[in-house]
């Protein structure tokens, strides 16, 4: 950041400033946001001071008698507040103690949690019959011990306060029983056959479910069962239909593959198994040794992805065009159909598709040509082609049944459902999960044509905008509270077992609800899916038993995998589809085009009322709070708009608003909106937050359509955007060049792989560490245990998962939108966004940061009361207690890691959210620090256990909640005294570095470097 | 111009500066006994329960083991109050038509717990693990007092943080042999010194001072 004192400060972004401030630099520079480049106020304010809207700093000033009166004041509460009796606590032990709960000691019980219908496997932690953390579950075959955000934070949206509670019937609370009566009086309305009966379920995977559909179905033979799910596989599915005639699910084997070409599938964030994807992707990002042999990745994408992130070569490209380029690429691999065909996209060169095409057909067997769920069937029909062409079936991906029991088009089946219900054929929908008035395309009108049904029921967690328009909502049961089972990528089957009962006795699961349709009246879903299951294996009685309890322990029912199986792809449907949609070729390039993809935080909207997902900085854009319309810094010139500004995006017809936000590295002539935001009933945390992007998104373009206009309001729209906030001052580098140039390291260190080859010692500079002995502080002795950490930045995708652990396992606080922009988040895990390049096209990289528990720390020797103190075993602790909240100690911290409670951001008042706090965690009031501590209550916890079995802590025994969320295995923590542990010998590695290290604190938490593996043909 | 002030009022003014003196001393004194007073401490003040229930009695005079009721104590940081089943497998035999015992019939009749009154309570802020303590040749005694002949149970320390330091800076002075961490009537033997020291080695205790041992 080489900015001059002599330059005016901007408000807002400036483009052109920007771009001459890159030009300046060599292009290797490391830079974090636009706010950066174009040196604007508020930049300047987060880099000088560690919180720049500080309301302690009055503008008036503060005249002495001021300052006695509060001294006097605080001295007189300080002296009192210590006064206060300990109030008188009851004890209320159980009658019957339940068999295995010891109180004081947490359980772990598997289950399952499944998105668009795919299960990811889990552990959840129950403290005293709460269940209070997720964690990966080991043996399930979609998590491998990893999770996502959304699992992690799922347990907050078990005890909402905002959930819905009782049933209610036309807007007035009702009851389960009176709602079982209408449902009889409902069967005996319809005629025998049921032609008017309707069932919408989201995609369901569940066998045990699909059964009980099919139980009512069989009595109402004509009756229908309609799936819709607005971030669906439908793509997937058709995909694979046209290239193999019938609808099967593809099975990635990202371990195995060598070269992988990415068709826009962000495959790490979303999707089918990217849990286990990331793993498998990541465990080929190890680099022991230089010899080692990672993967290659190219990605081509409109949006900015975690995905593009980690690839070595990224081509922005206008989501309509990457068909266009599957094609080329695949007539390249020797797809013979898809000769000719494909138009050239102005960033993607013939000799780029051929070099990438070279790098395929290099490693025949070992590459793996991926698309994404967004992109046409047609672009996914050019990928099993080529992988079939390339000699990847059966190595890198295989072929199973489909995971769905009743694998349809979801978006002709909601059509089908909107077109009867506006026919007037519809008598009663039975809405089980989704919601639908808010996600249906808007073509559908599927609010007002909901309205001619004549008994309309709903059953969600919420009491959504559907749930408002039928006559009956039943709150259904969260994952944690009920039966289920539900297959993961691969097709294993994993039961759902409930943690807890149903906090509000009005929750019921579907399975209830279709007994009431059934002849299954008043069984519980428990005996529904066991006894599904009963029926279905071969094991009988005491054998089934066994296998019942072995997959509630395990979590999966073993053997369950669908086999792979022999299909071949067809070739014939090689030729551009007759469709509108997004795969034709036909779009200018000076049309406005806007794909939608799936938020990275609430998805299509159902995560809306979780404050710990909305608050999570978005991978690469760092947003919060909102979504946005994104636009390439290009586009955003050539339609004079900015980031803030208000427009109104029209799209045949339908509009929108939204506000504006340049993204370095997005697509040009083209606007990514995400779903999921702008609802209108999401609760008191999503209401309101951001813009609706169903509103202009129709059913025969729903993931990318071209015509767009946009047209400014006039008006300005404010984002709270962490991207800026907690940038690390490099000293040194600020004004001086030459001192720059001679100083200074980057942050984040990176190298190709030949350069890491002929320097494997690249991220370390020895002139940079400091001599030993440079402290003016004797120094500590760590005889005992040493605890440190070591973060791959190969590895991590940036996904987040370890920021919402951290905020679940510390119970941090929710700040909302207004705290975060005045840069008040209290994440105590962030991960730093770097990029380099030029803002077409720059390269980005992630860099997890926890606190660095340095050796000499800064941050203890400036607290004036000892709340922050260092731990025999190398910790900087933080007593809260003790804190009287000077925010010295955040001041002297050179990596911005620590965080002040400004207001009482804890809710201490919601009584639901009592339930998820971990009880080992002190929840933290206002005025007081806090900062991450290695997660300490784990540390004593697992110390306690060795010295009561009188021996030592083994390695891997302690695993921190960012760790043990991390899908990529980015993130060891061990005992760095022991020179056999895991992070010792990571840390022992050529690409390890620590941050700042001149300034000689000696942090604990250090990185492994970055290394691309650009293939050397292309040359950029 | 006559003095305003009477040569008198000097002694006065003396006096008021040294009785300020002696005046705040004297209240930092009385604040300092308050808070060392039975009651703010509530050290030696037995609770009201809603069952009068006599660890003289029970631990003392039946001899019954402590763990029979905090059946978790070894296992992990919350010693537990004893379900009301535990109650029931004597009382379901003897003392059936007490009136003193009805409420502990009613909450096993009625499956509605008792609710006692907590005696021995701990800041929020404060994680203590009894496991550790007991693994470690920390008797029940040394922290909750004659615990075999309170009637009524009351709390025996202070349970300041300055009351927990004094054994984690000297353990030696505490420590006991681990086959006597659960008699209640275990008397100090002359040597403790001695034994103290042998024991602290044996059981490799560490004298753990540092916060986030407690706070975090």
């Amino acid at each position: 950041m080489s900015s001059n004192p002599n330059t005016p400060e901007r408000k807002s972004i400036d483009l052109a400033a920007a771009s001459a401030n890159l030009a300046h630099r060599d292009g290797k520079r490391f830079w974090q946001s636009l706010e950066e480049l174009s040196e604007t106020k508020e930049y300047r304010e987060f880099l000088e001071h560690e919180f720049p809207h500080d309301t302690a700093k009055d503008p008036e000033g503060i005249d002495r008698r001021d300052v006695l009166k509060l001294a006097a004041a605080s001295a007189a509460l300080a002296g009192l507040s210590a006064c206060t009796k300990l109030p008188t606590e009851k004890i209320v032990p159980y009658v019957k103690p339940p068999e295995e709960i010891i109180p004081g000691r947490p359980l772990f019980y598997a289950t399952s949690m499944q998105l668009a219908g795919v299960a990811t496997g889990l552990l959840v932690e129950s403290n005293m019959g709460r269940p209070t953390k997720i964690e990966g579950n080991p043996e399930h075959p979609g998590s491998l011990g990893g999770t996502d955000v959304f699992a992690q934070a799922s347990v907050l949206t078990l005890y909402d306060p905002d959930r819905s509670q009782t049933v209610i019937h036309e807007g007035r609370i009702s009851d389960w029983d009176p709602f079982a009566v209408a449902m009889t009086n409902m069967r005996g309305q319809q005629s025998p056959k049921g032609p008017g009966l309707r069932i919408l379920t989201e995609t369901v995977t569940s066998p045990s479910l699909a059964a009980h559909v099919r139980a009512v179905l069989k009595q109402f033979p004509e009756a229908k069962w309609h799936q819709y799910e607005p971030c669906g596989r439908d793509n997937v599915r058709e995909g694979a239909k046209l290239a193999f005639g019938k609808p099967v699910n593809p099975v990635y084997k990202f371990d195995k593959a060598d070269v992988i070409v990415s068709l826009d599938a962000d495959f790490l964030t979303c999707g089918a198994g990217h849990v286990r994807y990331t793993r498998d992707f990541s465990s080929r990002r190890a680099l022991d040794t230089p010899s080692a042999n990672p993967n290659r990745l190219y990605v081509v994408e409109s949006m900015p992805s975690s995905t593009g992130a980690m690839a070595d070569h990224r081509k922005p490209a206008r989501a309509s065009e990457i068909g266009g380029f599957a094609q080329r690429l695949a007539a390249e691999v020797g797809v013979a159909s898809a000769n000719g065909g494909g138009t050239n996209s102005q960033n993607i060169s013939a000799d780029w598709t051929r070099a990438v095409a070279k790098d395929l057909q290099q490693h025949r067997g070992s590459s793996l040509v991926i698309a994404g769920e967004e992109q046409p069937p047609y672009v996914h029909a050019l990928a099993h082609a080529m992988n079939a062409a390339l000699g990847n079936v059966g190595k890198t991906v295989y072929y199973t049944d489909p995971l769905e029991t009743n694998p349809i088009d979801g978006m002709e089946s909601l059509r089908d459902l909107a077109n009867d219900m506006k026919a007037g054929k519809v008598d009663a929908l039975l809405i089980l999960g989704g919601n639908p008035v808010y996600d249906a395309p808007v073509d559908f009108d599927f609010g007002p044509a909901l309205l001619n049904v004549k008994l309309r029921i709903h059953s969600g967690l919420y009491y959504d905008e559907t749930g408002e328009l039928c006559h009956w909502h039943v709150p259904a049961t969260h994952y944690l509270e009920s039966w289920g089972d539900a297959r993961a990528y691969d097709g294993t089957i994993g039961i759902i077992q409930p943690l807890i009962a149903p906090l509000y006795q009005g929750c019921h699961s579907p399975y209830e609800i279709l007994g009431l349709l059934g002849n299954d009246a008043g069984k519980s879903n428990h005996d529904g899916v066991r006894d599904y299951w009963a029926g279905q294996r071969p094991e009988k009685d005491k054998a089934f038993e066994d296998l019942w309890e072995r997959s509630l322990h395990d979590g999966v029912m073993t053997g369950t995998a669908l086999p792979a199986i022999n299909v071949a792809a067809r070739t014939d449907f090689a030729k551009p589809p007759n469709t509108q949609s997004a795969g034709s070729n036909t779009a200018a390039a000076s049309d406005l085009e806007i794909s939608f993809r799936p938020d990275p935080s609430i998805l299509d909207g159902r995560f809306a009322n979780n404050g710990w997902l909305q608050e999570t900085p978005k991978p690469n854009t760092r947003l919060t709070w909102d979504n946005a319309a994104m636009v390439s810094p290009a586009t955003a010139q050539h339609l004079n708009i900015t980031t803030g500004d208000y427009v109104t995006l029209q799209l045949n017809g339908h509009e929108t608003k939204a506000g504006v936000m340049i993204v370095p590295g997005h697509a040009d002539s083209s606007v990514t909106l995400h779903l999921g935001y702008g609802r209108r009933r999401a609760g008191k945390v999503g209401t309101g937050t951001g813009f609706n992007a169903n509103f202009i998104r129709n059913s025969t373009t729903p993931w990318a359509a071209t015509g767009l206009h946009i047209e400014k309001t006039g008006e300005e729209y404010y984002f709270a955007v962490t991207q800026h906030q907690y940038i690390i001052d490099r000293q040194g580098q600020t004004f001086e060049e030459e001192s720059a140039a001679a100083f200074h390291r980057d942050l984040i260190q990176v190298a190709t792989l030949e350069e890491f080859r002929a320097n494997p010692r690249f991220a370390q500079d020895p002139q940079e560490e400091p001599t030993p002995g440079l402290s003016l502080y004797p120094g500590f002795k760590y005889d005992g245990y040493a605890w440190g950490m070591s973060i791959d930045l190969n590895k991590c995708v940036g996904c987040n998962a370890c920021v919402v652990a951290c905020q679940s396992e510390n119970n941090i606080a929710v700040v909302g939108k207004k705290q975060v922009m005045l840069g008040r988040a209290m994440h105590w895990i962030r991960v730093d966004t770097y990029f380099r390049g030029g803002l077409e096209n720059p390269e980005m990289y992630y860099e997890p940061m926890p606190c660095m528990q340095c050796e000499n720390a800064p941050c203890e020797v400036v607290c004036p009361v000892g709340a922050t103190t260092h731990s025999p075993e190398g910790l900087n602790e933080m007593t809260y207690n003790r804190c009287v909240g000077t925010r010295y100690c955040s001041n002297n911290c050179p990596y911005k890691v620590r965080r002040f409670n400004f207001f009482l951001f804890s809710d201490w008042q919601t009584p639901s959210l009592y339930g998820l706090r971990n009880p080992n965690v002190t929840v933290r009031s206002r005025g007081v620090m806090e900062k991450c501590t290695y997660c300490v209550q784990r540390i004593n916890a697992a110390k306690i256990h060795s010295e009561e079995a009188n021996q030592t802590i083994k390695d891997g025994e302690i695993v921190t909640a960012c760790q043990g969320a991390c899908p990529a295995d980015a993130i060891v923590f061990g005992n760095i005294n022991d020179p056999n542990s895991r992070v010792s010998k990571l840390k022992a590695q050529s690409r390890n570095y620590r941050l700042l290290a001149e300034l000689n604190t000696k942090p604990r938490t250090s990185y492994l470097a970055r290394v691309r593996n650009p293939n050397p043909e292309i040359h950029e | 111009m006559a003095q305003i002030f009477h040569h008198s009022t000097n002694v006065l003014s003396r006096l008021s500066i040294y009785g300020g003196v002696f005046i705040v001393a004297l209240l930092g004194a009385a604040l300092y006994a308050i808070e060392l007073s039975p009651w703010y401490t509530d050290v030696h003040v037995s609770r009201e329960q809603p069952v009068p229930f006599s660890h003289k009695h029970h631990a003392g005079e039946l001899g019954i083991d402590c763990r029979y009721c905090h059946t978790s104590v070894e296992k992990s940081s919350f010693a537990g109050v004893p379900p009301t089943q535990t109650c029931m497998t004597c009382h379901s035999q003897i003392w059936t038509n007490s009136a003193m015992l009805e409420p502990v019939r009613a909450s096993y009749r009625d499956d509605k717990s008792i609710s006692w009154t907590r005696v021995n309570a701990l800041p929020d802020f404060v994680y203590f693990d009894h496991s550790i303590h007991v693994s470690k040749g920390i008797g029940c005694t040394t922290c909750h007092g004659q615990i075999a002949e309170m009637p009524l149970t009351y709390r025996a320390g202070t349970l300041y943080m300055s009351w927990c330091l004094d054994c984690h800076r000297q353990p030696e002075k505490y420590v006991r042999p681990k086959s006597q961490v659960f008699n209640p009537n275990y008397q100090v033997p002359a040597n403790q010194e001695q034994l103290g020291r042998e024991l602290v080695k044996e059981y490799k205790i560490q004298s753990l001072q540092n916060c986030s041992v407690c706070h975090r």
